[in-house]
């Protein structure tokens, strides 16, 4: 057995070392590093509680909303108040502007790049793919680029500017829109979602969306069109990566989007087979094999710690081990659909779970989304109120779990005298990149890394960058 | 001009301001100006042994590099070892930093982190996050207050948390074409293009201030000066004239500038979002503006505030429209 380190790995946000024991020509473990310590749980004790929502979105550069989102959710649950109806929709239009954006930005700019590798030149789909998809230079990119910058634009009304905004507030939004900015708001909705009908998908995204079954999925790329998905899905097939990367098939989602009547994609936790109710007090976070001081057990977020111990012995990566009653548990686009109920993302996990099931989940979420968006805004009533104030209690504590792109992010929040007493974050890629807990589990990719080809000596392969990539993961937000 | 593009202790968010480029394509734009990444952590194809052999080669001088751009912090901790952020095995990052920094034409800071330190550096400091040449106000900083680059010129800091895409891409482009000088810095090494204008410079609530006539709670329209922080009259940078994302920025959005392209803004002194004041006078006071004065004009001008525009300050749409006035005949 031959231990061998791959990194750093980039296309991913952030920074990510991975150590592979190769026996036999496979992959007999895998141990995912974060390098990267910036100690923002420190940073945030003794802060007003507010100034959190300047702090928390500088956390990550791609998933800033999301972290202002789940800041303002906690701050709103320690003050007890919700934003007015035009709040709550701003709200929701902003995290999914953001949401829609880093798909894009994973598919086109991180993940497709990596079928521009000189291994796959005897491919029959190779030039078109390597001319489509290479990165920097390939006819995508300069499409993608400009499209997705129009598409920010609606983060310029909606937020100021993106990334890191303060307009997400606890009680709404700071930024009333009248009625011929949500015209122009709607002009790029439109305009997006033709650049989305043309380029990615070739079809009306209802089209895609009402995909239901492996048969649906089969006939529509039967027919005429299809864009880049149909490109991906060939390679896909092509690659067998169908069959690659799959993780526990636990899959978990805090609910996506506030709605009256609930969320829009709701909350739960996916395992054998089934749907259960999330108990998100079974929520502990281990930290045997991490860089920090030992807690003696796996704690509750709203009870945890930050002591980093860089000396640690047994310790390999700045990641806590956050489990689910005490199970490893993959959260994402796949995850989020699987138990929001869609139809064709429960299939693909019934299947395989695999690099191929967690891209196209990730597109499905686009085109189920962006029709949703408009509609939000024909529910904006100009004049009515955007934003409630009230300051939190001295003592108080409040919860924050919403899903950023790339899955379920939460925020703990305890205020005492009126400072921050303790503010832990768990995201996405914490859930998914984790190291081993006390138990010598693997976390998600580490487990979807084992069992793949691998060598001691020569580049890895490139199927162990489809795998890492396809959860797009965030390392950013991982270790914060 | 050959570009590499190391991110240490940030979020990414400055690569992805940056990527929201309006110029058409940032990457074709980048190809016609001359200007090529030799590697960066988000864009490049180049991964792991690749990468690592690539960046050892410019550290060594073996592959050669122009401009060497940094985006977030310096991580000095834990106890100087610089093992808070290790990259490409077991060296800290700001080794390799030292190391090509000492080898290319100019070093370029991307956002306030790399700049001063920046938000990694708030609170307690838990990592001793400093910026390339700067630790907040005080120069130094991880090459130390003396570096200069071959040329003559210290480290250039495009500032702000993150820059706007311009600002990045201005100033590697004069850099290509030899446009950008000691001259062109600002006293905090910032492109003067962008450092020499005030983001109060174009603010679309010019009026209120004007009048004093303040918001009382966020979404309201009036300016944001008395009561919510804002820092727009300090804060060098050209947010209001350039705009961001399409028409925004930080004051269109509805909220107060943070003076986020500032040296140690990530430490205000006081809440962010509400500000400090002195028997009922804002401590801050806008560039250039004696006190004494700002007092005088700030109570006369409240004095003759129009009912049009203390009403409109306080509401979150239009309730009063300027008056029209009718030609006599």
């Amino acid at each position: 057995m031959t231990r061998r380190i791959v990194g750093p790995f980039n296309r991913v946000e952030g920074d990510l070392e991975i150590s592979l024991d190769i026996a036999d020509g496979r992959v007999a473990a895998a141990y995912v590093n974060s390098p990267l310590y910036r100690g923002f749980e420190q940073i945030l004790q003794g802060k007003l509680p507010a100034d959190a929502l300047v702090l928390v979105p500088r956390i990550c550069g791609i998933c800033s909303v999301a972290q202002s989102a789940a800041a303002a959710l906690a701050l709103a649950d320690a003050t007890g108040i919700a934003p007015p109806a035009n709040g709550r929709i701003a709200a929701n239009l902003t995290l999914a502007a953001e949401n829609l954006a880093d798909h894009l930005t994973h598919f086109y700019l991180f993940f497709m790049a990596d079928f521009a590798r000189e291994e796959y030149k005897s491919r029959r789909w190779y030039h078109a793919a390597a001319e489509r998809f290479r990165a920097v230079s390939g006819t995508a990119a300069a499409e993608v680029l400009p499209a997705r910058a129009r598409f920010m634009q609606a983060m310029g009304m909606l937020a100021g500017k993106w990334p890191h905004t303060l307009a997400v507030q606890p009680g709404g939004s700071t930024r009333p829109l009248q009625s011929s900015e949500l015209f122009r708001l709607h002009r790029i909705l439109r305009d997006f979602r033709g650049f989305l009908e043309t380029t990615t998908f070739g079809a009306a995204l209802e089209t895609v969306g009402a995909l239901d079954s492996d048969a649906a999925l089969a006939a529509w790329r039967a027919g005429t069109g299809g864009g880049d998905l149909r490109r991906f899905l060939d390679i896909a097939d092509d690659l067998g990566l169908w069959q690659v990367g799959q993780g526990t098939g636990r899959y978990l989602s805090y609910g996506a989007y506030a709605l009256p009547e609930g969320c829009l994609f709701a909350p739960g936790l996916w395992k054998e087979g089934g749907l259960h109710v999330l108990d998100t007090a079974a929520i502990a976070e281990d930290t045997t094999h991490s860089w920090y001081a030992a807690t003696g057990r796996a704690r509750h977020p709203a009870e945890g710690g930050t002591v980093p111990a860089e000396d640690k012995p047994a310790a390999y990566s700045w990641c806590k081990a956050p489990r689910l009653g005490g199970e490893v548990v993959e959260t994402g686009a796949l995850a989020r659909q699987v138990v929001a109920g869609h139809p064709l993302a429960r299939v693909l996990a019934a299947q395989s779970g695999s690099v191929a099931a967690r891209v196209v989940a990730r597109l499905l979420e686009v085109a189920l989304v962006l029709p949703r968006m408009e509609s939000w805004l024909d529910e904006i009533v100009p004049g009515e109120p955007w934003c409630v104030s009230a300051q939190p209690a001295d003592e108080t504590s409040g919860v924050g779990l919403v899903e950023a792109a790339r899955g379920s992010l939460g925020h703990w929040l305890a205020v005492r005298r009126g400072r921050i007493h303790n503010y832990q974050i768990v995201a996405p890629t914490t859930w998914n990149f984790s190291p081993r807990d006390a138990e010598g589990q693997p976390g998600v990719l580490e487990q979807a890394l084992a069992g793949l080809p691998g060598s001691a000596g020569d580049p890895p392969p490139a199927v162990i960058h489809h795998v890492v990539r396809s959860f797009d993961p965030c390392m950013v937000c991982t270790v914060h | 001009m050959r570009i590499l593009w190391l991110q240490s202790g940030g979020c990414g968010g400055c690569t992805l301001s940056w990527l929201g480029s309006e110029h058409g394509s940032l990457f074709e734009l980048l190809a016609d100006e001359g200007i090529e990444l030799v590697w960066h952590p988000s864009i490049s194809e180049a991964g792991v042994d690749e990468a690592r052999a690539l960046i050892s080669a410019c550290a060594e001088g073996r592959e050669p590099v122009d401009v060497l751009c940094v985006e977030g912090s310096l991580l000095r901790g834990p106890r100087g070892t610089g093992g808070f952020h290790r990259f490409g095995g077991d060296q800290p990052m700001i080794e390799w930093v030292h190391r090509i920094a000492g080898r290319v034409r100019h070093v370029v800071a991307i956002g306030s982190c790399s700049a001063w330190g920046g938000i990694t550096a708030a609170g307690m400091n838990p990592t001793d996050a400093c910026g390339l040449q700067y630790d907040a106000e005080a120069p130094g900083g991880l090459l130390g207050p003396d570096f200069r680059d071959p040329d003559g010129m210290p480290v250039i800091n495009v500032a702000g948390c993150p820059p706007h895409p311009d600002w990045i891409t201005e100033t590697l482009a004069a850099l290509a074409h030899g446009r950008l000088g000691a001259a062109q810095l600002d006293d905090y090494g910032r492109p003067r293009f962008f450092a020499d204008q005030l983001v109060h410079h174009g603010c679309p609530r010019n009026e209120y201030y004007e009048f004093k006539a303040s918001a009382e709670k966020h979404s309201h329209q009036g300016c944001l000066m008395e009561h919510f922080g804002c820092k727009g009259t300090q804060a060098h940078a050209d947010c209001n004239l350039r705009l961001w994302n399409g028409g925004g920025s930080c004051l269109r959005g509805g909220y107060a500038c943070i003076r986020c392209t500032e040296p140690g803004f990530e430490e205000p002194g006081h809440a962010f979002e509400t500000t400090p004041k002195v028997a009922g006078i804002p401590i801050g006071l806008p560039a250039d503006m004696p006190k004494a004065w700002f007092v005088a004009l700030a109570a006369l001008s409240k004095s003759a505030t129009p009912a049009r525009v203390r009403e409109n300050a306080n509401a979150d749409h239009l309730l009063r429209a300027p008056s029209v006035k009718r030609a006599k005949k």
